[in-house]
C-alpha cells in the first residue's frame, strides 16, 4: 500500500436495501484526513443513502465501518456525532430568527449554572469564522435571514468546524449559489480539508468537483465504479462513469496519491 | 458587500456607530415594539384631550390595574405563539382557574394559598395535556385548544352553575389587585429597578471583557439606566398621588399587582433571553427541523411552553378574580382573543420564532388604553371592539409591510 495515511473513514463492502430494492451493493470508499474525497454519481445513484448510513440516520445493513482502522457502529445520529462525524445538509438546517453565533451552537449552547455564555460563545464563534477566512459577514450577531446563500453556507461549514469534527460531509455545498458564492465556498472547503479534516463532498457540479476534490469516487446504481486521484482524470471520463458508459474494476486501496 | 478583514459582533464602534446602526436596523424592518410605544403615546394625547378624567390619578392606578389581567395572559400567550401555534383556550384557562380558586375558598373552606396552589396545579394540568396533545399526537394547536375552548366553558358552569356567582372574600387574594404599596416602598422598587438595570448591564460587560470582547460605548448603558429610572421615578410619583375622592380613606401607592406582573415578566424574559430552553424555543418556532437536526427535543420544547402559557394564564385568572372580588360561570371567555391582539400590536409574530415578553406587555398597554381611553368617553362596547379591531389590523399591517421591506433591503 502507498497511500501516506491511514483513512479515517473506511466503507467495506457496504450494504443497505430497502425492501426489494438494493440501494448499496458492496461500496467501498476511503476518506483521509486533509483531504477532499468527492463523490459523484447521478440521481438513484445511492450517495444519500451512503451518507445518511454514515450520520447514523439509516443504519447500514451489512458491510463495515472502520473508523481511524477500527470496526464501529453507527446506528443512531449522536453515534456519529461522538465519532466527529458531522453533515451539512443541502438545505443547511439554519434558524432564520437566529443570529449566527445561536445557530453554530444550537443544541450545544454553553451554559454558567443556569445562564448561557454568551460572551464564550461569540468569541469562539468569531474565532472559527476568522480561521476559516469567513470575510464576508459583517458582525457575528446578524441574524442569519438576512445572509446570502454563501454566507449560509459558510455558516454551516462552521458550525461543523466549531466542534472539532473529524469528518464533516457536505451535501450539494454550490448547488443554490451564484459564481461569486461558490467560489467562496469552494475557497472554504478548500481550508476546510487543509486544517486536517476529513471532507467527504457529493456534488453534481464537476468544475466544483475538479476544482477541490482531491480523489472522486463515483456510484453508479449501488456500486462503486470509479475510484480516481483528480489528477489522473478528466470530466469525459468522470461523466462516463457517472452515465454508466464506462466503468472500471475498483480497488479502493489501489487508488493512491 | 465590501471585503472586510475582520468580523463585528455587532457592539464595536462610537456611539454615533451604535445610533447608526440601529437606525439601519428600523430600516431593515426590525420594528420590535417601536409602532405599538408611538400608538400608546398617540392614544394618551388623544384621550387625555378628550377626556378630562384619563390624566387624573385615580384613572391612572385604575388603568395598570385594569392592564393587568389581559398584559399577564398575553404574556402566558407569547410562549406559544413563538412556536407558531395558537392557545385559543388560554382565557377559559384562566376563568376555570378563577372558578377553582372561588368555589374551593368559598364553599369548602379551603385556605387561601392552598385555593391558590390548586387552581395554578389546574392550569399546569391543563397544558400538560394540551402540549402532549399537540407533540406526541400530532393534533393542530388550533383544534386542540378549540376543544379545550368550547369543554372547559361547559366544566367552568359545572363548577359555578349556571347563572351562578362566587365570591371571594380572602384578603389576601383580594389585595392583589386592590392592595398598595406605601409611599416609600413605591420609591425603594425605583431604586431597586435602577440598581438592577445598573448592575446586571456592567456585570454582562465584565463578561464580555473576561473573554475578550468589544463593549458598546457605556454611554448607551447610563442612558438606558436613566431613561428607566425616569419612566419608573414618574409612573411611581403618579401612582403615589392621593387619589381618593374621600379624605376619611386616603388611597395611594403602586398598586401590588404591578410589581408582581413585573417580577413575571423578569422572570420569562430571563427563561427566554438567557436559558437554553429559550433558545431552543426560538429555534423550534423557527425552523423545527433545524432544531431537531441539531439535537433539540422539539415535543419537550411544545410541550413546556403550552404548560407554561397555561400556567401563566392561570396566574391571570386569579388577577382576574381579584380585580372583580368575584367568579362567575363566563369569567375569561372572550378575553383570549384580546390577548393575542396585544401580543400581535406589540409585535409578536404569529409566524412564530419572533417576539418578547415585553411587547407582549406594550401592546397589551395600548389594548386596554382603548378600554379605558373609549370607557371614560362613554362609547359603547361597540364603538371599543371596532376600534380595537382597527387597531389590530394597523398593527399587523405595518409588521407586513416592515417585513416585506425588510426581505427587499436584505436581498
Amino acid at each position: 500500500m502507498s497511500q501516506q495515511s491511514t483513512p479515517i473513514i473506511e466503507l467495506v463492502e457496504i450494504e443497505k436495501s430497502f425492501g426489494p430494492v438494493d440501494v448499496l451493493k458492496g461500496v467501498n470508499l476511503q476518506a483521509r484526513a486533509g483531504e477532499v474525497t468527492a463523490l459523484v454519481g447521478d440521481n438513484g445513484a445511492g450517495k444519500s443513502t451512503l451518507i445518511k448510513g454514515l450520520a447514523g440516520i439509516q443504519p447500514y445493513d451489512g458491510g463495515e465501518v472502520r473508523f481511524e482502522g477500527v470496526p464501529v457502529n453507527l446506528h443512531t445520529p449522536r453515534q456519529a456525532s461522538d465519532l466527529g462525524i458531522e453533515v451539512v445538509y443541502q438545505d443547511l438546517a439554519l434558524c432564520d430568527n437566529l443570529d449566527i453565533v445561536q445557530n453554530m451552537f444550537l443544541g450545544r449552547e454553553e451554559r454558567r449554572t443556569i445562564s448561557l455564555n454568551e460572551a464564550s460563545m461569540e468569541s469562539k464563534a468569531t474565532e472559527t469564522l476568522t480561521e476559516l477566512s469567513v470575510r464576508t459577514v459583517s458582525s457575528v450577531r446578524q441574524k442569519v435571514a438576512s445572509l446570502s446563500g454563501g454566507q449560509r453556507q459558510s455558516v454551516a461549514i462552521a458550525r461543523a468546524v466549531l466542534w472539532n469534527n473529524k469528518v464533516v460531509i457536505l451535501d450539494e455545498p454550490t448547488a443554490a449559489l451564484g459564481v461569486a458564492q461558490t467560489e467562496q465556498v469552494l475557497g472554504l472547503v478548500r481550508r476546510l480539508a487543509d486544517s486536517g479534516v476529513a471532507v467527504i463532498l457529493i456534488s453534481h457540479n464537476m468544475q466544483d468537483v475538479f476544482a477541490v476534490a482531491d480523489r472522486i469516487y463515483v456510484l453508479y446504481l449501488g456500486k462503486m465504479v470509479a475510484a480516481l486521484n483528480k489528477d489522473e482524470t478528466n470530466h469525459n471520463d468522470i461523466v462516463g462513469y457517472i452515465t454508466g458508459t464506462k466503468s472500471m474494476p475498483v480497488d479502493v486501496a489501489q487508488v493512491a496519491k | 458587500m465590501s471585503e472586510q478583514t475582520t468580523i463585528g459582533t455587532g457592539q464595536e464602534g462610537s456611539l454615533r456607530d451604535q445610533v447608526e446602526q440601529s437606525l439601519m436596523r428600523l430600516k431593515g424592518g426590525e420594528m420590535g415594539s417601536l409602532p405599538a410605544v408611538l400608538g400608546f403615546v398617540i392614544l394618551a394625547i388623544l384621550f387625555s384631550s378628550l377626556s378630562p378624567v384619563f390624566l387624573t390619578a385615580i384613572n391612572f392606578a385604575n388603568f395598570f390595574t385594569q392592564a393587568a389581567t389581559l398584559i399577564t395572559l398575553s404574556m402566558g400567550l407569547v410562549f406559544v405563539l413563538l412556536l407558531g401555534e395558537i392557545d385559543l383556550s388560554a382565557g377559559v384557562t384562566s376563568g376555570v382557574t378563577g372558578a377553582v380558586l372561588a368555589v374551593l375558598m368559598a364553599t369548602h373552606g379551603v385556605v387561601w394559598w392552598l385555593a391558590l396552589l390548586t387552581g395554578i396545579g389546574v392550569g399546569i394540568i391543563i397544558g400538560l395535556a394540551i402540549g402532549l396533545l399537540v407533540a406526541k399526537v400530532g393534533i393542530p394547536s388550533f383544534v386542540v385548544t378549540l376543544a379545550a375552548f368550547l369543554a372547559f366553558q361547559g366544566l367552568q358552569l359545572v363548577i359555578i352553575g349556571e347563572g351562578g356567582l362566587y365570591r371571594v372574600a380572602s384578603p389576601y387574594i383580594l389585595n392583589i389587585e386592590n392592595g398598595n404599596l406605601s409611599r416609600s416602598a413605591g420609591w425603594g422598587l425605583v431604586v431597586i429597578v435602577i440598581l438592577g438595570t445598573l448592575l446586571s448591564g456592567l456585570g454582562a460587560r465584565r463578561q464580555r471583557t473576561n473573554s475578550g470582547q468589544v463593549n458598546r460605548p457605556i454611554t448607551i448603558l447610563y442612558a438606558r439606566t436613566i431613561a428607566i429610572g425616569l419612566l419608573c421615578a414618574g409612573t411611581v410619583y403618579a401612582l403615589n398621588l392621593e387619589r381618593s375622592f374621600n379624605p376619611e380613606h386616603p388611597l395611594f401607592g403602586v398598586p401590588m399587582v404591578i410589581p408582581m406582573v413585573a417580577v413575571l415578566l423578569l422572570l420569562g424574559t430571563f427563561l427566554l433571553d438567557r436559558t437554553a430552553f429559550g433558545r431552543h424555543l426560538y429555534a423550534v418556532g423557527g425552523n423545527a427541523e433545524a432544531a431537531r437536526r441539531a439535537g433539540i427535543n422539539v415535543s419537550r420544547v411544545k410541550i413546556i411552553a403550552f404548560t407554561l402559557c397555561s400556567t401563566i394564564a392561570a396566574l391571570s385568572g386569579v388577577i382576574s378574580a381579584s380585580r372583580t372580588g368575584s367568579v362567575d360561570a363566563s369569567a375569561g371567555r372572550t378575553i383570549v382573543l384580546n390577548g393575542v391582539a396585544a401580543a400581535v400590536v406589540g409585535g409578536v409574530s404569529l409566524f412564530g420564532g419572533k417576539g418578547r415578553l415585553s411587547q407582549a406587555a406594550i401592546g397589551g398597554f395600548v389594548i386596554a388604553m382603548i378600554d379605558n381611553g373609549l370607557g371614560l368617553l362613554g362609547l359603547n362596547a361597540g364603538v371599543n371592539l371596532a376600534v380595537t379591531g382597527g387597531v389590530l389590523l394597523l398593527a399587523s399591517t405595518a409588521d407586513a409591510l416592515s417585513r416585506k421591506r425588510g426581505s427587499a433591503v436584505v436581498r
